[in-house]
């Protein structure tokens, strides 16, 4: 049978004439978790928002008609040659169509997948900007604007304007920042653009583009994609490229493959394509979690040491306690509640410490061209970081706590009493 | 006459540094209201014997006997309850919390038996220290008591939970003579006006003179 609030009442008398020491003890545990806290939650924000910049414009899957060599030549059709040694200089690319044949049949097969969230065409094409006798090469990209800017956080990237007025607007275009640099345009003129088989289509300029990359900003605009198929004078079944955004990053790769095997396209998906990215999250994850570890071991070593040294100051009094019929266990009851309450109220003090940094960090103004739309350190306040913090300051507590009372249960107090 | 305490051919050996036998078949009993006192010079093993009396030295052969039940070889948390129970100890440094006051010292055996209320405990604890003419003590942290005042409430704590005996390791070793002959006359009185039993260890020939009953010692041997 445990006496607990007998064992409280020591532990707490303890605690609190040696106020200094436990809240010594209670701040190591505060700046571990505290700085724990602040650390997760800055570093995977920060990782987050990286992610996002690649993820949120890349589709999981990128389906479109690549150029390529046929695998067939057409010596392998003659049999009479077929058990030579055969080679072939010079292999020119097949021709073939840009357009993905049966586009629109494709995309609703698609849509109707359940791990598809969306799947959207585009057409791309290379065009000239005309500004009086330069032209300027470019991109002009054709898409849904305002499915685009659901599925792929396009809005994220627009400067000024948006996707609305680009869907509803005819003839409307929006304008890398890059090259309304270059030309002096503003939101409201005009723009000539000329695609390669010639002509001069004058576009109204609803907004800017700004991805954050300068070279991309410098040649990428879009458009509708009537506008493209317009100015390239195809039928509105034209499409070069459909992107699908998935419910789960995982199955695109299968997927991919799937859509390949099924239509003869290319399809690549996001791990593929961001194979390096990948391994940056990781390694960045991985460091994270190290210099965490590290701060809360530390904190567990600093409480180890106070107990240690609280129990060598209170050996006389666990030999009274123990002749006055405290059992061991009573004895290591009493130190353990003593650890523990350092845990917890270090720990929800170190909770508060980093919930407290990290909305003063969320203030600070993190202004960068790469990033239009980020203004302010990115913080990523998950409660899972909570509860892990509060759990080690529990665990750790009790680790560091159990040795020095378990040290405490097995003095002798005969040893203790006759060796003053 | 009531036997509180029995010891049945006691042997113990001290293993380090090098084997030596301590105790040599000790075997003696203690009546009920008995004061009685063990003399011995110095490394006799009369202090080793009073610790194995009080249960706290497991490591011994032969029977131990509390209010004719067998103590030896019982575990250690039942040990821990009897020393609770029935027997009060007196050592002769003061061995106070010093962190806790003088109340809350004399209550603390009590609190941890817990057969009593809060409120029933506290006011045991006073009547003991008004006993002993110290309860104006009560409020004060046990570091800032004298040295004879701090004896007299250690036997406070010793008595709070009614025990069969007292056992005392040199109670007055460290006090001067006017609190010496204090301290007796407490123990004297408690055993006549309340039957208590007392084994006491002392080196003091006057001390030992005036009890009931002395215990001689030596080299490990009742002679």
């Amino acid at each position: 049978m445990t006496n607990w609030s007998v064992i409280l009442g020591i532990a707490k008398t303890h605690l609190l004439t040696k106020i200094k020491q436990t809240s010594i003890a209670a701040l190591g545990v505060t700046f571990g978790i505290g700085s724990y806290i602040t650390l997760v939650c800055f570093m995977t924000g920060l990782n987050a928002m990286l992610d996002n910049l690649i993820l949120n414009q890349t589709p999981h899957i990128h389906v479109y008609n690549e150029i390529e060599p046929s695998k067939n030549q057409p010596i392998s059709l003659y049999n009479d040659v077929a058990e030579s040694f055969n080679v072939v200089h010079s292999i020119k690319p097949k021709r073939s169509q840009k357009k993905i044949h049966n586009a629109l049949p494709i995309i609703s097969y698609l849509e109707e997948n359940k791990d598809v969230r969306g799947a959207l065409p585009q057409v791309k094409t290379q065009i000239f900007y005309i500004a009086g006798s330069i032209e300027l090469g470019g991109n002009l990209t054709g898409i849904n604007p305002v499915s685009e800017a659901r599925l792929f956080n396009m809005s994220d990237y627009i400067v000024e304007g948006s996707a609305e007025a680009l869907e509803h607007t005819d003839n409307s275009i929006l304008l890398g920042i890059g090259i309304a640099k270059k030309m002096s345009l503003k939101v409201g003129d005009r723009v000539q653009v000329s695609p390669i088989n010639g002509g001069i289509f004058p576009l109204k300029i609803v907004g800017f583009y700004q991805s954050g990359i300068a070279d991309l900003d410098a040649i990428q605009s879009f458009t509708n994609i009537k506008t493209v198929q317009r100015i390239l004078g195809e039928a509105n079944n034209y499409i070069t490229d459909i992107n699908i955004k998935l419910y789960d990053i995982e199955r695109a790769v299968p997927l991919a493959k799937k859509i390949e095997q099924q239509f003869k396209l290319t399809a690549i998906d996001i791990k593929t394509a961001n194979a390096q990215f990948e391994t940056g999250t990781t390694i960045r994850n991985l460091i994270t979690y190290a210099v965490s570890i590290t701060l809360l071991i530390v904190a567990g070593f600093g409480i180890y040491n106070i107990l240690n040294m609280l129990i060598y100051e209170k050996m006389n009094d666990i030999a009274i306690l123990k002749a006055t019929g405290f059992s061991g266990k009573d004895v290591q009851l009493i130190f353990m509640s003593q650890a523990m309450i350092i845990g917890f109220v270090g720990g929800v003090l170190g909770l508060l410490i980093g919930l407290g940094l990290t909305s003063l960090i969320s203030t600070i103004p993190f202004q960068t061209e790469a990033l239009p739309t980020v203004e302010t350190y990115p913080i990523n306040l998950n409660p899972m970081f909570f509860v892990i913090g509060f759990l080690f300051a529990i665990i750790s507590t009790f680790l560091a706590g159990y040795l020095p009372s378990k040290k405490a249960k097995k003095i002798d107090p005969v040893k203790i009493i006759r060796g003053q | 006459m009531n036997i509180v305490l029995e010891a049945n051919h006691i042997n113990k050996y001290f293993k380090k540094p090098v084997l030596f036998h301590v105790l040599k078949d000790i075997s003696f009993q203690i009546k009920k209201g008995e004061f009685a006192s063990i003399m011995g010079k110095s490394g006799c093993g009369k202090s080793t014997l009073l610790y194995i009396l009080s249960t706290m030295d497991t490591d011994y052969d032969g029977e131990l006997y509390l209010n004719n039940q067998l103590v030896t070889n019982q575990d250690r948390d039942h040990l821990s309850y009897i020393r609770n129970k029935h027997i009060g100890f007196v050592f002769q440094f003061h061995y106070l919390l010093s962190e806790f006051s003088v109340l809350e010292n004399v209550m603390l055996p009590a609190k941890k038996l817990a057969e009593k209320s809060y409120q029933e405990i506290e006011y045991d604890a006073f009547e003991k220290l008004k006993m002993l003419n110290i309860e104006h003590l009560a409020k004060k942290r046990a570091s800032q008591v004298s040295g004879g005042e701090k004896q007299r409430i250690a036997i406070a704590r010793a008595l709070i939970n009614n025990p069969s005996i007292i056992m005392g390791d040199e109670p007055t070793g460290n006090l001067d003579s006017h609190n010496a002959e204090n301290v007796f006359n407490i123990f004297k009185k408690l055993s006549i006006e309340q039957g208590l039993s007392l084994l006491i260890v002392t080196h003091d020939d006057d001390f030992a003179n005036k009890t009931d009953r002395i215990i001689q010692m030596a080299d490990g041997k009742i002679i």
